[in-house]
């Protein structure tokens, strides 16, 4: 007589997420959602104030290659105390750079479960949902939700003038010398916290360029399965109960370029 | 012959020095305060989050909206469902005291009320507020369905 086989229990689907601080409030964000993590100081020399932007979070820009990232302030995106941050994430397939305090760590979630409904202001824009994490609930961040379409038609609005600018006179932005730009008053006096520094930034370095890793004391990753940003394989097993959202599908990669963009990721 | 009325269960709810009854039925449990988790958001009268058999419950500090003032002491979170297009959610209200649970009739609430009261019953000699959890909590705002003929009109008069 044999005996049944033993029912596997299915793996656990996971993501992984990096637990990064904003003006001491803890945050997640998908280590899949982050292109690049470097020091404010090797941005420092790259990023050109904006002068009237409108948007008191977002006082700087940086050009890389044909893209614009816009540098928005964690603190003043969420309401929280100002500052100063040490960090600056270049957020995948977005054109923000998110200025932060630090990461706590790097960890893996089970369960994401939706914004409660009760939350019905401008946080349903700012979070993909909840996670609780060693007993404690973190809000996971939406990438896109720092910089609205229309925040950012009006930071590119209030960029065109200095566009001519950038091309005619500045030629270190169009030659990559990022160095030359280390003393740059305007960082010096902007409230978010940049300092001057020597920029590890290379021009041509857009989304989507081939990847490199730890320049200048940071870290990047343009392709998501590449370096310690992997997300790892999930399957099945997270329960849909109610007030969850499913992490994926069955048997996917996680993160392939649609299944980063949480956008896609059911809610 | 007018139909009889029929008892329902309510459980009673004190903050500070007032009740008031929420239908039993919407009620899930009573917990005792536990660590609540705050992050940035902008919907005032949800004070922060808890943990709660896995789930994570948002705190719904009524007492502003309900006697005018924000409760000094919480001695427990009474869980209720909160009902929403899209399904029941659990959402944790914290009251001053322990709660009761009764049976009574309900009068139901008249146009002159507020929405957030769904009637009236009358329990020990006193007239006790019976809530309406879904006008009284924070949700998705949802736009009134015009009415067929009205945008008839609209399209007729534009």
């Amino acid at each position: 007589m044999r005996l049944p086989a033993p029912i596997k229990a299915p793996p656990v689907r996971t993501e992984q997420i990096i637990l990064f601080r904003v003006s001491g409030q803890l945050f997640a964000v998908s280590s899949a959602s982050v292109q690049e993590v470097r020091s404010v100081d090797t941005l420092a020399g790259a990023a050109k104030e904006i002068a009237e932007a409108g948007l008191r979070k977002v006082r700087h820009v940086v050009q890389r290659g044909e893209h614009y990232f816009y540098v928005v302030n964690g603190a003043m995106h969420f309401g929280l105390q100002p500052f100063p941050p040490a960090l600056v994430f270049v957020l995948r397939r977005t054109r923000t750079a998110l200025l932060i305090d630090g990461i706590e760590k790097m960890t893996t979630m089970t369960r994401l479960q939706a914004l409660p409904q009760a939350f019905c202001n401008a946080e349903r824009d700012w979070y993909r949902g909840v996670t609780a994490i060693d007993q404690t609930v973190i809000p996971v961040v939406k990438p896109e939700g720092f910089l609205t379409p229309d925040e950012l038609f009006l930071l590119d609005s209030s960029l065109e003038p200095k566009d001519s600018a950038l091309q005619s006179g500045d030629s270190a932005f169009q030659s990559g010398d990022f160095a030359s730009q280390s003393g740059n008053s305007a960082l010096q006096s902007g409230d978010s916290g940049l300092q001057s520094g020597d920029s590890a930034l290379r021009s041509g370095d857009s989304v989507g360029a081939p990847p490199s890793v730890f320049e200048g004391g940071s870290f990047r990753s343009s392709d998501p399965n590449d370096s310690a940003m992997q997300i790892a394989n999930f399957d099945s097993s997270v329960s849909d109960s109610e007030g969850a959202a499913p992490l994926g599908s069955k048997g996917a990669v996680f993160p392939q370029p649609d299944a980063t963009d949480p956008a896609s990721l059911p809610q | 012959m007018s139909p009889q009325a029929e008892s329902e269960s309510f459980v009673l709810l004190r903050l500070a020095e007032r009740r008031f009854a929420v239908s039993a039925g919407d009620i899930a449990e009573l917990v005792a305060p536990s660590r609540i988790f705050r992050f940035p958001h902008h919907t005032k009268e949800i004070v922060g989050v808890i943990l709660r058999r896995g789930r994570i419950v948002p705190v719904c500090d009524v007492a502003a909206r309900l006697i005018g003032k924000n409760l000094r002491s919480r001695r427990f979170y009474l869980i209720a469902q909160r009902r929403y297009n899209t399904g029941t959610e659990w959402i944790a209200l914290p009251v001053t005291g322990d709660c009761e649970l009764i049976s009574a009739e309900m009068i139901p609430a008249s146009e002159a009320d507020l929405p957030h009261v769904s009637g009236w019953l009358s329990h020990n000699g006193d007239v006790i507020e019976v809530l309406n959890l879904d006008a009284l909590t924070p949700g998705p705002v949802v736009a009134p369905p015009v009415a067929p003929d009205e945008s008839l009109r609209h399209e007729v008069h534009s």
